[in-house]
């Protein structure tokens, strides 16, 4: 406590001149804007100007070119590509039955789900074991089967090949601390870098189709892995290493024995979030090719044809719900002893079920046509009949009303002004005033962090770009935050539905992001509402989420306190609950902004002028310097926010002394 | 019972925690004090400590939370590296082993007991047990063997497929006894074994450690903040404050003649009569005369003798023989609590 007095203390008059700075750098960015409205700066100090931009995407190219040719990495990932491409194959063919190697495929729908049946239910009991099974039984039939197949193919080779990486890199930054400095920056960067970054380098380097993807589906689900395992390995309670030290174990012996099993818990959950990251980017990687269930929505949402995406949509979302699910069953379930004598059949009954259950099926399969593959006309798709249904409810009157309402009044009246009135601020008065927002909620290194990076976004030339992706993400989140936050208050005022709200949360936030667009297409269509209505529910998820647990976990004295001083509800809640939650909202916050510059890439499908369409529009070709350039832009304003209100966040904390 | 010869044999060791430890050891003038060191940034765990022990002892090392007596046991087993000293265990200067001979020493030679156990989560009570087998390849049959002769030993036989979370405090510390009996090490080393468990459990596994040594008889390194557990298992006790050891002596001559102020603050409450033996009271100049009572009694065994026989001087034997006598008033003032 005496710590955080002291630091107070010291803040205190630090906090005052800051401020100050911040207010004198708002002044002048307001000074500089009057005078371009009054025609009377120079058009040079609006925007940069074309001249002094330099060329970075040509650069940029020189550089991957001679890395790519003249340095033979091209071959090189050529090379690993057969590799990978072979074990691709392999799955392919047992999965859909693509024609290569064993040729055996493809394996019965009845075979694979009945047998992750039987893994549902060693996990989790019978309900798990119905969601494993009836995921798979829905996708068959509904007619999705070789689709969804075409997806896990590649997921079940990038998932296993992301959580080795990770595991080893997180190994090696645990041990040495140079390997840790060196990882620190580049996983920061790689998690705001939008994921169109990720796909065509894939893609110049390992050919399109199923090998990038894997190759982007891998690669994007490596950091949190490698957090989680540094964190699992530091956690590894003192004692037990040095038991393993008395027990004569050597290095390897250590690591492999100790430390590893007793980090299982965070190795687990590491193992969750690669699943969960490589299903989002597998969908995604439809950008760029990779046939599947992304594939399908993308096409299926192009030509508008919303009862198949919906659908599609519910497929995707069943399989994340199923993958979660199991992969955190999996995370809590600890060995069970048998009893003494127990026979070797009982102790692998399981395993034993799910063998057999596989050779029945395959073998039913073998006589029932219909056990084996379900066809396009058995298939029960309602595709047709959901279309019409959707088309009658946005036709009923009130709908129709209110969406037009919305559609009118919040673009023209809010929406289009907010973003001319950005786009008409001068370049170097907005930097001045993002540098004022960091340097009040963070400090002198996040003010100059501020200054760097959105200095570079202007020397990148994309600014006009770059402000109208600003201007989705703070109208989008602005509109959440009203949205999500009175959600959150009300929900935290029972336990009941708070656990309801939270559960509600964590489901919705394993959805793979590209589904969130389905339902504003639905309702808004292919229109600039359905974009931001898009980030919205997105970033909604986080706010809530955080909103509830930072409510929740006001100690309860504090609350007690505030009852016994004859506080109102409402004063309470303004008084004693909102300042101590605010640090972890904070923190939500700060998730809602990152996850809606990850949206706002996403929504470049349904049409925008910002960054992402342009990021799009690079996958067409081999335009790798400029991929890259405004794949940084993204990653570098994200990174702003993200530096800023994290440090805000555990400054607070440490003021309330709520971090020990 | 106790051979002379030393096992572990401490000189002047030292173990500094700081920036830079051995270069601040070596410009360290004498007699600095541990708060002294503190301001200079640094935390002496353990302060120029040079103790022995010998074969078959039981040594207790006693003091309160951050006195050092953990980081000295870790010293001993070179968990951690000393800054300055040198240790000897069985002759050998273990600072200069290599990896190799280090892990050859623990394998054979060293086990080690921890305060909150340190099993492994994911492993049997056999598994755990046979850990260290593991570690130093014997073959399976032969670990499920020894392992389950160990098991047995400390009375956990009918749980050697339950997994560390199933069991209780007690029986957690079980397993954590047997693994380190596994190797049949020759230097017991036991971290505070007992004082996560609940006083009555606490009691009952002092007993069967008692058993134990009884049975196995080896050296060991006990260490406690207990001076009660101290005193009733030790056969000569160390009392440490800020990294030093202040006395080191057996319990009756601790009790009697506490070197330092802080070591007499400990022994205030003990009650001396259940502590100090006949034999230590003796003196040999005096004879006495009558039936000798024996060294082994405490005063509080003697107290009916002491009330009732009229004699100033009571000879004392032991093994066997007359070791002197031990003067009745002075035995009386400890029983009664004015010594």
């Amino acid at each position: 406590m005496t710590d955080a007095v002291a630091s107070l203390a010291e803040a205190a008059p630090r906090g005052l001149s800051r401020g100050r700075w911040a207010l004198i750098f708002v002044a002048f960015a307001v000074l500089v804007t009057l005078l371009q409205y009054a025609g009377l700066l120079p058009a040079a100090l609006h925007r940069l100007p074309e001249n002094v931009i330099p060329p970075f995407a040509i650069w940029l190219d020189a550089i991957f070119n001679f890395v790519k040719d003249d340095l033979g990495l091209l071959t090189l990932t050529r090379t690993l590509t057969e590799g990978l491409q072979w074990v691709l194959d392999v799955t392919a063919n047992l999965l859909f039955g693509k024609r290569r190697w064993p040729n055996i495929g493809p394996i019965p729908w009845t075979a694979i789900a009945a047998v992750t049946g039987v893994i549902g239910y060693s996990l989790g009991g019978w309900r798990m074991a119905l969601l494993g099974a009836g995921t798979f039984t829905w996708t068959a039939l509904i007619g999705q089967w070789d689709i969804a197949m075409q997806t896990m193919s590649v997921l079940v080779v990038a998932a296993p090949l992301a959580f080795m990486i990770g595991l080893s890199l997180g190994i090696a930054a645990w041990k040495y601390a140079w390997v840790n400095t060196a990882i620190k920056p580049i996983l920061s960067v790689l998690q705001t870098l939008p994921f169109f970054t990720y796909l065509l380098p894939a893609v110049i380097f390992f050919k399109v189709g199923p090998t990038a993807g894997a190759v982007a589906t891998t690669i994007y689900a490596i950091p949190p892995m490698i957090l989680m395992t540094t964190l699992g390995l530091q956690k590894v309670s003192p004692e037990v290493v040095e038991a393993g030290h008395m027990s004569g174990c050597t290095r390897l012996q250590l690591l492999r024995h100790v430390y590893i099993p007793s980090a299982r818990t965070e190795i687990l959950v590491g193992v969750n979030q690669v699943i969960m990251l490589c299903l989002a980017m597998v969908v995604l990687t439809a950008f760029i090719g990779m046939p599947g269930l992304g594939a399908k929505l993308l096409a299926m949402m192009g030509s508008f044809k919303l009862g198949r995406s919906f659908e599609i949509g519910v497929t995707i979302v069943l399989i994340a719900v199923m993958l979660d699910r199991m992969s955190k069953a999996w995370v809590v379930k600890q060995p069970e002893h048998f009893p003494r004598g127990t026979p070797w059949w009982r102790k692998h009954i399981m395993s034993l079920l799910a063998v057999a259950a596989f050779v029945f099926f395959c073998i039913v399969a073998q006589f029932f046509e219909l056990a084996s593959e379900i066809g396009r006309r058995q298939s029960l798709s309602m595709g047709k009949e959901i279309d019409t249904l959707i088309k009658d409810f946005l036709a009923v009157e009130w709908v129709k009303a209110t969406t037009g309402f919305l559609r009118a009044f919040l673009n023209v009246k809010v929406l289009i002004p907010f973003r001319n009135f950005l786009l008409s601020i001068p370049t170097f008065a907005l930097i001045l005033l993002i540098v004022a927002f960091a340097l009040r909620l963070g400090g002198h290194r996040q003010a100059t962090y501020a200054a760097i990076f959105f200095s570079l976004v202007a020397l990148s030339g994309w600014w006009d770009r770059a402000v109208i992706t600003l201007y989705s993400v703070i109208s989008a989140v602005t509109l959440a935050m009203l949205i999500g936050l009175p959600i959150g208050i009300l929900a935290a005022r029972s336990e009941k539905w708070s656990r309801r709200v939270l559960l509600a949360c964590d489901t919705a936030q394993t959805f793979p992001s590209f589904v969130y667009l389905i339902p504003a297409i639905m309702l808004f269509g292919i229109t600039d509402i359905a974009v931001i209505f898009s980030i919205l529910i997105f970033a909604m998820v986080p706010l809530i989420r955080y909103t509830i647990e930072g409510l929740r976990t006001v100690p309860a004295e504090m609350t007690e306190a505030a009852d016994m001083s004859g506080a109102t509800r409402l004063q309470k809640l303004w008084k004693v609950q909102l300042p101590l939650a605010l640090p972890t909202m904070a923190v939500g916050f700060n998730q809602a902004i990152m996850f809606a510059f990850f949206m706002v890439i996403i929504a470049a499908f349904i049409g925008t002028q910002d960054l992402g369409q342009e990021l799009q529009r690079t996958l067409a070709g081999t335009d790798l310097g400029k991929n890259f350039v405004l794949g940084i832009c993204v990653a570098l304003m994200a990174l702003t926010f993200d530096l800023t209100i994290l440090k805000w966040a555990s400054d607070q904390k440490k003021l309330l002394g709520l971090d020990r | 019972m106790i051979d002379p010869t030393p096992v572990i044999s401490a000189r002047n060791v030292w173990k500094l925690f700081g920036p830079n430890p051995k270069a601040y050891l070596a410009g360290l003038p004498e007699g600095h004090s541990y708060d002294t060191i503190r301001e200079d940034g640094y935390i002496a765990g353990v302060k120029d400590v040079s103790i022995e022990v010998g074969r078959g002892e039981m040594l207790v090392i006693m003091g309160l939370s951050g006195s050092g007596k953990s980081t000295l046991v870790r010293c001993f087993s070179r968990l951690h590296d000393i800054t300055g000293g040198f240790i000897e265990v069985e002759g050998q200067d273990i600072m200069s082993l290599s990896e190799k001979e280090l892990i050859e020493l623990r394998r054979n030679k060293m086990g080690m007991v921890f305060q909150s156990f340190g099993l492994l989560p994911h492993r049997t009570v056999l598994q755990n047990v046979a850990f260290p087998l593991e570690m130093r390849g014997q073959d399976r049959h032969e670990r499920r063997e020894r392992a389950l002769e160990v098991v047995k030993l400390v009375g956990l036989e009918g749980r050697e497929e339950y997994f560390p979370r199933e069991l209780s405090g007690g029986q957690q510390q079980r397993v954590g006894i047997a693994r380190s009996l596994a190797i049949e090490p020759d230097i017991w080393f036991l971290d505070e074994p007992f004082s996560a468990l609940d006083p009555l459990i606490r009691r009952e596994m002092q007993d069967e450690f008692l058993r134990l040594q009884e049975m196995l008889g080896k050296t060991i390194v006990f260490i406690t903040h207990d001076f009660d557990e101290a005193l009733r298992l030790a056969d000569r006790i160390a009392i440490m404050k800020d990294g030093a050891v202040e006395q080191c002596d057996t319990p009756d001559r601790i009790v009697l003649n506490p070197a330092t102020e802080y070591v007499r603050k400990f022994t205030e409450d003990i009650d001396k009569a259940r502590v100090v033996h006949a034999g230590v009271l003796a003196r040999a100049d005096v004879s006495g005369e009558g039936d000798p009572v024996m060294a082994s009694a405490s005063v509080h065994d003697l107290a009916k003798l002491l009330i009732e026989d009229r004699r100033a001087e009571i000879p004392v034997a032991g093994n066997g023989q007359i070791l002197g006598a031990l003067n009745r008033q002075e035995a009386l003032n400890i029983l009664v609590g004015s010594g």
